[in-house]
């Protein structure tokens, strides 16, 4: 992108504008909805980063709140997984893994023993941080090391473990504990769990789209009516989403839009679609803290299994009756998961739990709501301190 | 985690494509999960594996709305609003 498109789509005078149309039509979609604040979700961690970063919710008006959903893989990712990983790698299994999941919390207590792959890694385990799944493949074949990947992620990475997976490109020593998540079960489950005080409105995640394509949401406007529009992570992409979806709830019509055309088509990347669906079989699927979700997870399919870390090494993994709530004692990340609570209700958002010594999982990754706010303030975080210390 | 940044693709080999991120230094990552990428192409990169390409001339059209809906709010609104719904699908409700 050039620096003169990018500074257009950051710049003032046209956020400005944007916002008076907020402004207008905020109101609007009150009065027609019948009911205040207009809740709209976004449901991609970096869309959080854009709205929290670009302070874009002090600037919404009082009649709308942005609410971050579920849209960070990585804190979703059950505690099973992370002790499952920190088990084998202790015991010399070289354990690759993305840099986002290195810090992730298992269900170890803090000074109960080594918590996430990072500890582990100080304690003599073999762990690697590796930027993409070509790393780990090059590394296992030159060194011929028994080697698992932990592979979490939403459908935007799912592509980075199917395509190795049927391209046969997986050396016999390297072996994947596939975590994927999809994105669109969690957005009915989230639906559901806001029936009282309903979303209103979406933001869809810009790159899981570029992958199932914006067609993937079209059920949020059939079966819920909620406006969606598919949006890119300038600020603009992000208010010009707001503005869109008001005027649909003002004029009573949701519809779906795809602001992002410049990455995001209808029908998504088929090859990966492809890939994935050649790969892995769509399950019933755990999440932290919330539980098992119909059809939300990817396990391999039978062909594939023999790349199946968990079967290799002989690992049964818990099934829905087994499930048990794996979030640390006081932790509320699945509660800020799925919007139902903001960083700041939690009380030991940085007081225990900080980006520098994460005690619950949506501290650790970058796109966790939490690391968020407590990098970027976000969401009335310096009002509420002011109001804390009496100055409000 | 979801975050996808942009490339330029120099050269393909295979189900492995060199790209550019902008740094000048080529770097590896894995092609075959896009189908037709050609050296030239600006691909979105995510984890090391090629998830789409940008297509400018969507970005130039987005950029050309906006800056009118700047010089003439009120009138151009709509049409911008519009000009969101991908052009050759329906649209729903309304
Ligand atoms: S601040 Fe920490 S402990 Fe509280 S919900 Fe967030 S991750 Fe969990």
């Amino acid at each position: 992108m050039s620096g003169k498109a990018l500074a257009l789509l950051r710049g003032g005078p046209l956020v400005n504008a944007i916002l008076a149309k907020i402004r207008e039509l905020a109101p609007k979609a009150v009065e027609a909805v019948g009911q205040a604040p207009i809740k709209i979700m976004d449901f991609c961690g970096t869309h959080e980063y854009t709205i929290t970063h670009y302070g874009l919710r002090s600037l919404m008006p009082p009649e709308v709140e942005l609410v971050a959903g579920p849209g960070c893989p990585v804190c979703v990712t059950p505690a099973f997984y992370v002790d499952t990983a920190i088990k084998l790698s202790l015991e010399g299994v070289r354990v690759y893994t993305y840099g986002d999941a290195y810090k992730l919390p298992g269900s170890g207590r803090p000074g109960g023993g080594i918590r996430s792959l990072e500890e582990a890694r100080a304690a003599g385990g073999d762990v690697v941080v590796v930027y993409s799944i070509l790393d780990a493949i090059r590394r296992a074949s030159r060194e011929g090391k028994d080697s698992v990947f932990l592979a979490v992620g939403f459908e935007t990475t799912a592509p980075a473990t199917a395509a190795p997976v049927v391209r046969g490109m997986l050396p016999s020593n390297l072996t994947i504990i596939n975590v994927h998540r999809l994105t669109p079960p969690i957005m009915r489950y989230t639906f559901e769990r806001h029936r009282e005080n309903p979303i209103r409105g979406v933001i869809a995640p810009g790159h899981v789209s570029t992958i199932v394509g914006a067609k993937a949401w079209r059920f949020v406007v059939e079966d819920y009516g909620i406006p969606t529009v598919v949006a890119g992570f300038e600020p603009v992409d992000v208010l010009l989403a707001v503005m869109e979806i008001l005027r649909q709830l003002s004029r009573g019509e949701p519809m779906l839009v795809n602001e992002y055309s410049r990455v995001v088509t209808w029908e998504g990347n088929r090859t990966a679609q492809k890939m994935i669906a050649e790969c892995c079989d769509v399950v019933d699927a755990a999440w932290r803290g919330i539980g098992f979700v119909p059809e939300s997870g990817l396990a391999f399919r039978d062909k594939y299994r023999i790349h199946d870390a968990l079967l290799q090494y002989g690992i049964r993994e818990p099934g829905p009756d087994e499930w048990s709530y794996d979030l640390p004692p006081g932790c509320r990340c699945a509660e800020v998961t799925l919007g139902m609570a903001r960083p700041t209700d939690c009380p030991l958002f940085m007081k225990v739990c900080t980006p520098g010594t994460p005690y619950g999982p949506c501290m650790v990754s970058s796109e966790g709501t939490c690391a968020v706010w407590a990098r970027f303030g976000g969401g009335g975080l310096a009002e509420e301190i002011a109001r804390g210390i009496g100055l409000k | 985690m979801c975050l996808g940044v942009p490339a330029l693709v120099k050269a393909v080999r295979g189900d492995v494509a060199l790209v550019d991120f902008g740094d000048g230094v080529e770097r590896e990552v894995l092609g075959a999960t896009y189908e037709d990428v050609k050296p030239g192409d600006i691909v979105i990169v995510h984890a090391g594996v090629i998830i789409e390409k940008l297509k400018d001339e969507k970005l130039d059209e987005l950029l050309r709305m906006l800056n009118e809906f700047r010089e003439d709010l009120e009138k151009k609104a709509d049409e911008l609003l519009r000009s969101l719904s991908y052009p050759s699908e329906p649209t729903y409700g309304g």
